[in-house]
């Protein structure tokens, strides 16, 4: 599959997708684990990624946020091509790896939250959520702060600011995740299986703050176990497998499934 | 001893258990042999005249030996803030994607690793000898805008710090290495996932968890540097105490009494450093020790993993957050 050529522009289309991937490889090594991902997301919608592990879904999460380089194919998001720029050199047109800088400007756009939290643990859940405002954004410690306790009030979570993270939940921590990644303002979100680390009864207070957020219209990727959360709140569900997308459609597809391999895989998780 | 707590005290357990503790004959013994043998040691001591105690407090303040504590705690400081610095720089290089930086770094560790620190002050002091000249200029050119004599830098208290403090920094930084790697790469990635710099994340994220790891082996470091001094008449410096007390045992024909000076000042600074230690580890353990919350006031409690929300009057934890934050 040597479809890169990208040329597709979103001229006339309407609204621009928010992310769009053409033909994505990813290679680690010599393990092929992403072959040819074709997908897109409009903005203010849910698109659930569900599939076996190993299937490559967390893999392209991680390549839309550039935590992975990718091997083959192109990502967009709002129209920007990723991880690379167009460059004239010898008279052709070349991919130009981006520098630090650009790839953290990329990133500002994006927010994620991770299956194991990766909250900072020598700071406090208010510490942790003004982190990238003060030394990213500079904006002002006051404003920072004032930020901060919103956001954490906004995950049900403004009577524990100086709580360390080990002195909280494994929800509490998620959710404390989310609020971090909220003070940045991105327009998408990314979730890594946010919910595969919690005690069965922690899921819910996760669901119900990313459910709410989706209510306001944020656009939202997620990689997740949880079908009934797809169901009730996917606009796109997408089944992976093997490195490729098997199927996708709207969330009735959860319970009207056609591929053999997504039947199968259902029948296994509810 | 301290009083031992009694699981479940006042709560009503109608079939408590009140059983004899098992026979343990072992501590007794051993604190008579151990009590013995230290009275053995201390009537020893007192009553040896070799150890000659009137001299040892006649020189316990001696001027020379106060100056020389002053020159051993000036030579440990200088040496180890020195090395701290360098060994950091040196630990980055040694994981920067830069490959020269890399080799550079190899190499530094391990020359100053793989000679011995005594022959490095040798050669210290031997500097000016080397290189009389310091000068700056057009390098293969005859073109110098500054130049300086060697020994006017480099003098003896120089070369004493800059030896131990090179020495020290390729120690050091195997230390740090170790404690950059034993931090999570998941906070590298939620850090970049943030929009975070390389250097930022490396100076709020990854550094801050790594002291942690860093500091216990940095003290023991420390202590051992507080000694290591005493190696620097091969500069040679004269003034630390190990040489002030051994210069004034030399005059009056009697070692042992002050090298027991020398002991008791060494094991007291080593105490005070021992006592810094605790501290520094204290505040760099912050969140890793769920109860350790130094002086933010009022200590939260501790849920557990599972407890769900604990039922805390929350109007009166806002407001101790936002009277007790201070960062």
């Amino acid at each position: 599959m040597t479809d890169t050529a990208n040329t597709t522009a979103s001229v006339g289309t309407g609204t621009q997708p928010a992310i769009k991937a053409t033909q994505v490889h990813k290679a680690f090594g010599s393990l092929h684990v992403l072959k040819g991902v074709d997908l897109t997301v409009m903005p203010g919608t849910v698109t659930v990624i569900l599939g076996p592990s190993g299937s490559g879904k967390s893999t392209f999460l991680r390549l839309i946020n550039q935590l992975e380089t990718l091997t083959g194919g192109s990502i967009e998001v709002d129209g920007e091509l990723i991880g690379f720029k167009h460059v004239t050199k010898n008279g052709q047109d070349v991919l130009q790896t981006l520098d630090d800088k650009e790839i953290a400007a990329q990133r500002s756009r994006l927010g994620m939250v991770f299956q194991r939290f990766n909250l900072f643990p020598h700071m406090t859940a208010l510490e942790n959520v003004m982190e990238a405002p003060v030394h990213v954004k500079h904006i002002g410690k006051k404003e920072a702060r004032e930020l901060g306790v919103a956001e954490l009030e906004r995950v049900g979570l403004g009577d524990r600011l100086d709580y360390y993270p080990s002195q909280l939940s494994g929800g509490q921590q998620q959710r404390v995740a989310i609020a971090r990644a909220l003070a940045m303002k991105p327009e998408i979100m990314l979730f890594d299986e946010p919910t595969s680390a919690l005690d069965p009864e922690l899921v819910g207070e996760v669901l119900n703050v990313m459910r709410s957020l989706a209510k306001e219209g944020m656009t939202m990727v997620c990689v997740t176990h949880e079908i009934g959360f797809a169901r009730e709140v996917a606009d796109q569900v997408v089944f992976m497998d093997g490195g490729v997308v098997v199927e996708k459609g709207g969330p009735d597809i959860i319970d009207h499934p056609t591929e053999p391999r997504f039947k199968d895989f259902l029948q296994h998780v509810l | 001893m301290a009083k031992k707590e009694v699981d479940g005290e006042g709560l009503d357990i109608p079939n408590r258990i009140k059983a004899l503790p098992v026979k343990r004959p072992g501590p007794i013994v051993a604190a008579v042999i151990v009590a013995l043998l230290a009275a053995m040691l201390i009537q020893g001591m007192i009553t040896n005249p070799r150890l000659d105690w009137p001299t040892v407090w006649k020189y316990l303040f001696n001027e020379n030996v106060l100056e020389g504590i002053r020159y051993t705690l000036e030579l440990t400081v200088i040496s180890m803030v020195v090395a701290i610095i360098l060994s950091v720089i040196l630990a980055i290089m040694r994981k920067s994607i830069n490959p020269v930086l890399r080799g550079v770094s190899w190499f530094f560790i391990w020359f100053f690793r793989g000679t011995p620190v005594y022959t490095q002050l040798i050669f210290w002091g031997l500097f000016s000898v080397l290189i009389p000249k310091l000068s700056l200029g057009i390098p293969f050119t005859s073109v110098e805008f500054w130049s300086v004599d060697s020994s006017v830098v480099v003098t003896a208290f120089n070369a004493a710090w800059i030896g131990l403090a090179l020495n020290e920094a390729a120690y050091l930084s195997e230390i740090v290495r170790a404690g950059l790697e034993a931090v999570d790469p998941g906070q590298t990635e939620a850090a970049q996932a943030l929009g975070m710099s390389r250097t930022l994340i490396m100076r709020r994220i990854i550094l801050p968890q790594a002291m942690r790891i860093i500091i216990p082996p940095t003290g023991n470091e420390t202590i051992g540097m507080l000694k290591t001094t005493s190696l620097v008449t091969a500069v040679p410096f004269t003034l630390e105490l190990q040489f002030a007390t051994n210069a004034i045992a030399n005059r009056i024909y009697k070692p042992i009494p002050l090298l027991l000076v020398a002991c008791f000042w060494y094991l007291l600074i080593t105490s005070i450093l021992m006592v810094i230690q605790s501290r520094l580890e204290k505040h760099f353990g912050k969140g890793f020790d769920a109860r350790a919350m130094g002086t933010r006031g009022k200590q939260p409690p501790l849920p557990g993993k599972t407890e769900g929300e604990p039922k805390d009057d929350v109007n009166k934890l806002n407001e101790a957050a936002f009277t007790g934050m201070t960062a």
